[in-house]
């Protein structure tokens, strides 16, 4: 029998729907959900209530501070948690029944990657309309100007996650990697502490770190008054880009290798 | 046979490391039929499956389904097949209907024409009135039927069924293979360890580590067993065969702590058996041949079936 459609099913479309379904099942999860809503605004809760009376950041409130760093703490765990449905995906089988269908398999990575990144990047939006009651104040140019950055941020480490997943064979494995690498990214950034006043090797590590650029990136955007001690708005931006594209080439590369792992 | 040839592999074989899993297998399926592969577990089905399923590449050998080469084309065959895996493919935190839904957008296929099929295959299931429900709160036959739908949704020339009424009693079983039986024209290529699953067979392969140990229909499997089957039980198989073979004139095999014999006239023995050795035989027993009589009339092996391994962790291996 043959078939009037084209041989490949295109990419987008199968990215798309792929996507759509993360979204599905994230708002079908209510305890992801509720995780994800209430976790940001709690820690942002407690670092500021523990520390907004005895630590100033550059003189500034750590109210205010924390929040851009939180924006960036946001777009991070959506993306681990996002992406860790990939090794749920293989174990329960939902993944193979993707891999003989007639899709590219860098639609698979791109559905991942978009379905993660728009979910990192709504629940940054939801946080960002508390703002005003962090003392952030937003203009409507600050605030698409952090959105734009927040969108690039999360689709950065969603593809590191992707990437990272789609190697692992064990959520366990992947929590693993999580507290040695993915959370001392994030603390070396600078979203929860400024990080200029650091030991020297520390400070040339932070230079490393590829999420130091996102939280640069997202203060400039949205922090009140000078940002001191990171690189200019330019070179963190074009830093969260390169991140950007290397982890979503990574993520497309890892997933077309085939090899005798995708049978189990 | 005139019917063209929907499947045709050539020379395959298939190499886990050291472990040989497919040796030089030569097989064609025959469009509009239900071709079986039948073995114990390790006898190489499963890396068939993968292979026919478009999974993993063949290492040595080709196929070719509907005169397109597997390994050169992967994408042209995904389209014409439709695959059921032994583990579920489902995802149970979407409905019914939602799963045929994400299904074909992965096809491609247009929203209307998603509509129509995902309607019409679920009255094939009987499943309509369960479209808006979850699959994880199906029972595992209802859901076995949303997988078989979701593998039929685009229409395919073949479908591939790994092991697929694993875990189902008999009856959902039976459901799985009539909503087959209702696509016509269909060719459905399937593995089985289960005897009367091969039945539903028109043509059969019996694969034992990695290679075939006959082919054909299931009938022309059992007559080369030939008659009917003698089953003797002993306390001292190994002395009782050389007392047969010494008294009797035949020879018997010896499998585990039984003495087998087969043939036209095997029913005769009997009498003769329990005149002379009745005191050392436990039991006796004469049936026609089962395809597992036919396996090891073959092998020299009884057709043991272990419960379905984990899936091991293998070492990530490149190409």
């Amino acid at each position: 029998m043959t078939s009037p459609t084209p041989v490949r099913t295109p990419m987008l479309t199968a990215a798309l729907a792929l996507a759509h379904r993360e979204i599905v099942r994230f708002l079908r999860d209510r305890s992801r959900v509720t995780g994800s809503l209430l976790q940001p605004v709690i820690f942002w809760l407690l670092f500021t209530g523990a520390l907004h009376g005895s630590f100033k950041p550059g003189g500034q409130d750590y109210g205010s501070y924390f929040f851009v760093g939180t924006l960036a703490m946001i777009a991070l765990f959506t993306a681990i948690f996002s992406t860790i449905t990939v090794i749920e995906d293989r174990k329960e089988g939902f993944l193979q029944g993707v891999l003989v269908a007639p899709v590219p398999r860098a639609a698979i990575a791109l559905g991942k990657i978009l379905g993660g990144t728009t979910l990192g990047f709504s629940l940054g939006v939801l946080f960002l309309l508390l703002a005003p009651l962090a003392g952030v104040p937003l203009t409507i140019g600050s605030a698409l100007l952090g959105l734009a950055v927040l969108y690039l941020v999360a689709l950065s480490v969603t593809g590191m996650g992707f990437a990272l997943a789609w190697v692992m064979d064990s959520t366990a494995g992947y929590h693993g990697i999580m507290m040695l690498v993915l959370m001392p990214m994030l603390l070396l950034s600078g979203a929860f502490f400024p990080m200029e006043d650091a030991h020297p090797l520390m400070a040339w590590v932070r230079w490393c770190d590829p999420m130091t650029y996102g939280v640069g990136a997202l203060r400039h955007a949205l922090q009140e008054g000078p940002v001191v001690g990171i690189p200019s708005f330019s070179v963190c931006l074009l830093g969260t880009a390169i991140f950007a594209v290397c982890t979503f080439s990574l993520s497309t590369w890892v997933v077309t290798r085939r090899s005798a792992r995708d049978a189990v | 046979m005139t019917t063209p040839a929907a499947v045709t592999a050539r020379g395959l074989s298939f190499a886990y490391g050291e472990r040989q899993a497919l040796r030089n297998i030569d097989f064609s399926v025959a469009e509009g039929s239900a071709h079986g592969f039948l073995g114990p577990n390790g006898s190489g089905k499963s890396t068939l499956f993968k292979i026919l399923s478009t999974i993993v590449p063949p290492q040595q050998g080709n196929v070719s389904m509907f005169g397109i080469d597997l390994a050169q084309d992967p994408a042209a065959v995904r389209r014409r097949i439709g695959v059921v895996f032994q583990s579920p493919a489902v995802d149970k935190k979407l409905t019914v209907l939602e799963n045929l839904r994400y299904a074909g957008r992965l096809y491609g296929m247009p929203r209307a024409e998603l509509d129509r099929r995902s309607s019409e295959l679920l009255e094939h299931a009987d499943l309509k009135d369960r479209s808006n429900d979850r699959t994880g709160e199906l029972s595992g036959g209802l859901r076995r039927r949303v997988e078989i739908c979701k593998a039929l949704l685009h229409r395919p020339a073949l479908v591939l069924l790994d092991e697929a009424s694993t875990g189902l009693d008999p009856a959902a079983r039976r459901d799985m293979w009539s909503l087959l039986k209702k696509q016509t024209g269909i060719t459905v290529l399937f593995t089985t360890h289960l005897m009367d699953e091969a039945a539903e067979a028109d043509r059969l392969t019996l694969l034992d580590g990695g290679a075939i140990v006959a082919a054909g229909t299931p009938g022309e499997l059992m007559r080369m067993v030939g008659g009917q089957v003698l089953e003797i039980e002993a306390q001292n198989p190994l002395a009782l065969a050389a007392d047969i073979r010494a008294q009797l004139g035949v020879d018997p095999k010896v499998v585990e702590t039984m003495l087998r014999c087969d043939g036209p006239r095997v029913h005769e023995l009997v009498s003769k058996l329990i005149d002379r050795f009745g005191d050392r035989i436990l039991r006796v027993s004469l049936a026609h041949p089962s395809l597992a009589d036919v396996f090891l009339h073959l092998t020299g092996k009884r057709f043991v079936v272990a419960p379905p391994e984990e899936p091991k962790k293998k070492r990530r291996r490149k190409e």
